[in-house]
C-alpha cells in the first residue's frame, strides 16, 4: 500500500506547529496503524529529520497511551479499537490520512501527537480510589456484589484513560472518563462510604483542568476504544447532585 | 449551581418547565377548532383562573413570571456552557467527523438562538399584536385568524420553520434533562429516548395544525 500522510508537526509546547504531507510506501495491510509510523519515522531518521513523536507502550489496546485523531475520529472510524490495534487493512490504497493530536485545553501538545495528559491523573488523585485499611487481603467472598452490579462496575472499570472521550467531544469534556472512574467505585459495596464526596471532588477537579461541560451529544461513547457506555454519566450526575443537595 | 454539572442541573429544571408550559400552550391553541367564541374563553378563563380567591390574572402573571425566569437561566447556562466548551478546545480540528448519529445533537445552540428570536416575533404578533393586522385590542381568535391569513403565508412559514426546530430541539433536550439528572441508565434509555421522540413530534403536530389550518381556509 501507498499513502500519503498528513500529520500534525509541533517540535515543542511553544512551537505554533503546522500540517506535513508525507508519502509512505509499501505499507504492508498486515501492519498497525502505530508500525505504519515506525517505517516512516524509520526512514525520516535515516534522512536525518526529526521522527515523528507519538505515545505508544503496550501496543495490545490495554495501557491506553497511545491515541492520535486520525482523519477527523479519535483511534480512527474502525469502532472499539485503540490506535495501536488498527490495521492498515482499513484503510484505501493510495489513501490520504490526516493525523492530529488530542485537542483540549486541558491536554496541552508535548511534541507532535504527544499530548500531556496529566489533568486525568489530578481528577483520579482528587477521589478516584476507595481508603481501605491496608493489611492481608480479605476474602473473596466476603462482602457480596450482586451479579449486575459486578458488571456493570467491571465495564466501567475497562476505562483505560486514553483520552479519546475529550478528544471526540464537541465541548472538550472529560465527562466519560470521569464518569466511569466514578461509576466502577461507586456501584460496589467498597466504594459506597466516599460515594457522594468522591463525585464531588472529581467533578469539581474536572471542571478545575478546564474540560467543557457535557451535551449528551454521545460523541466520547462511540469512539470509546472500550465502549464505556453513556449511562455511566447519568450515574456521574446522580452522585454529584446528591453531594450538592445533601 | 456554578459548575459545569450544576448549569446543567439548571439547563434540565428549566428546560422541563418550559417543555410543561409548551404541553399546556399546545392544548390551549387547538381550542380554535371549537370555534373562536371556545378560543377566546379559553383565553379569558386563564386571565380569572382562582377567582375570586385571588385578584385578576395571579395565575397567569405568577406563570409568566416563572416562565421568564426560566427562559433566562436556561440561556443563561448554555451561554456559559458554550463559552467554557470553546475554552476547552482552542485549536479546532483540521478534519474532524461526527461519530454519534443524531445530528439534533449538534444543533442545540443554533437551534435554541433561533426560537430565543422566534418568540420574541411570536410575542410581538400575537400577543402584544404589535405586527399584528388586528392590533392589541382585539380578541384572541381574531388576532390569531387574521395573524394566518393565507396573506401572510410568510408569517406561517416562519412559524412551520420555528415549531419544527422546537421539535428538534426537544427529541434531545428532553432525554438530555432525564440524563443529566442521573434519571436514566441503560435500561430505561430505550424508553426516555422514544418518549422524547413522541412528545416532541406530538408537540410540532399539536403547534402546526392551528396555523396551517387557518392558512389552508379550514378554520375560518
Amino acid at each position: 500500500m501507498n499513502l500519503t500522510l498528513r500529520v500534525w508537526r509541533q517540535s515543542g509546547p511553544t512551537d505554533a506547529g503546522r500540517m506535513v504531507t508525507y508519502r509512505v510506501e509499501d505499507v504492508s495491510p498486515d501492519m498497525s496503524f502505530l508500525e505504519m509510523l515506525d517505517v516512516l519515522n524509520e526512514r525520516l531518521i535515516l534522512e536525518g529529520d526529526d521522527p515523528i513523536a507519538f505515545d505508544h507502550d503496550c501496543r495490545e489496546g490495554i495501557c491506553g497511551m497511545c491515541g492520535m485523531v486520525i482523519n477527523g475520529v479519535a483511534h480512527g472510524e474502525q469502532r472499539a479499537t485503540t490506535t495501536c490495534q488498527l490495521h492498515m487493512r482499513h484503510f484505501e490504497d493510495g489513501a490520504t490520512i490526516t493525523i492530529e493530536p488530542w485537542r483540549a485545553a486541558p491536554f496541552p501538545v508535548v511534541k507532535d501527537l504527544v499530548v500531556d495528559r496529566s489533568a486525568f491523573d489530578r481528577i483520579i488523585q482528587a477521589g478516584g480510589f476507595v481508603s481501605v485499611p491496608a493489611g492481608s487481603a480479605p476474602d473473596a467472598h466476603s462482602i457480596p456484589v450482586r451479579k449486575e452490579d459486578a458488571d456493570s462496575a467491571f465495564d466501567a472499570a475497562t476505562c483505560i484513560g486514553c483520552g479519546a472521550c475529550v478528544a471526540a467531544c464537541p465541548n472538550g469534556s472529560a465527562s466519560l472518563f470521569t464518569a466511569a472512574k466514578i461509576t466502577h467505585l461507586s456501584l460496589l459495596p467498597q466504594g459506597q462510604p466516599e460515594r457522594v464526596s468522591r463525585a464531588k471532588a472529581m467533578v469539581d477537579q474536572m471542571d478545575a483542568e478546564g474540560f467543557g461541560g457535557c451535551t449528551n451529544t454521545g460523541e466520547c461513547t462511540a469512539v470509546c476504544p472500550k465502549g464505556i457506555p453513556l449511562d455511566t454519566i447519568a450515574q456521574m450526575n446522580s452522585d454529584y447532585l446528591k453531594a450538592n443537595t445533601k | 449551581m456554578g459548575s459545569s454539572n450544576g448549569k446543567k442541573a439548571v439547563m434540565a429544571v428549566t428546560g422541563a418547565v418550559m417543555v410543561l408550559f409548551l404541553i399546556l400552550h399546545m392544548l390551549g391553541n387547538l381550542k380554535i377548532f371549537f370555534g373562536r367564541d371556545s378560543f377566546n374563553e379559553y383565553a379569558h378563563a386563564l386571565r380569572t383562573l382562582l377567582e375570586p380567591i385571588v385578584p385578576y390574572r395571579t395565575v397567569l402573571t405568577t406563570l409568566e413570571i416563572l416562565l421568564v425566569a426560566s427562559v433566562v437561566l436556561h440561556m443563561w447556562a448554555a451561554i456559559s456552557l458554550a463559552r467554557r466548551a470553546g475554552k476547552a478546545r482552542p485549536v479546532k480540528y483540521v478534519a474532524k467527523k461526527s461519530q454519534a448519529g443524531g445530528y439534533t445533537t449538534h444543533i442545540m445552540r443554533f437551534g435554541g438562538l433561533t426560537i430565543a428570536l422566534y418568540v420574541v416575533w411570536h410575542l410581538l404578533d400575537l400577543t402584544f399584536g404589535v405586527v399584528n393586522p388586528k392590533g392589541f385590542n382585539s380578541a384572541p381568535a381574531d388576532r390569531m385568524v387574521a395573524g394566518f391569513d393565507p396573506s401572510r403565508w410568510w408569517v406561517t412559514l416562519i412559524y412551520v420553520v420555528a415549531v419544527v426546530l422546537v421539535g428538534l430541539h426537544l427529541r434531545h433536550g428532553v432525554w438530555s434533562a432525564f440524563q443529566t439528572l442521573g434519571w436514566a441508565n441503560r435500561a430505561r434509555n430505550k424508553m426516555l429516548r422514544l418518549g422524547a421522540g413522541l412528545l416532541a413530534a406530538g408537540l410540532v403536530v399539536g403547534f402546526l395544525a392551528p396555523p396551517l389550518a387557518i392558512t389552508f381556509g379550514v378554520v375560518q
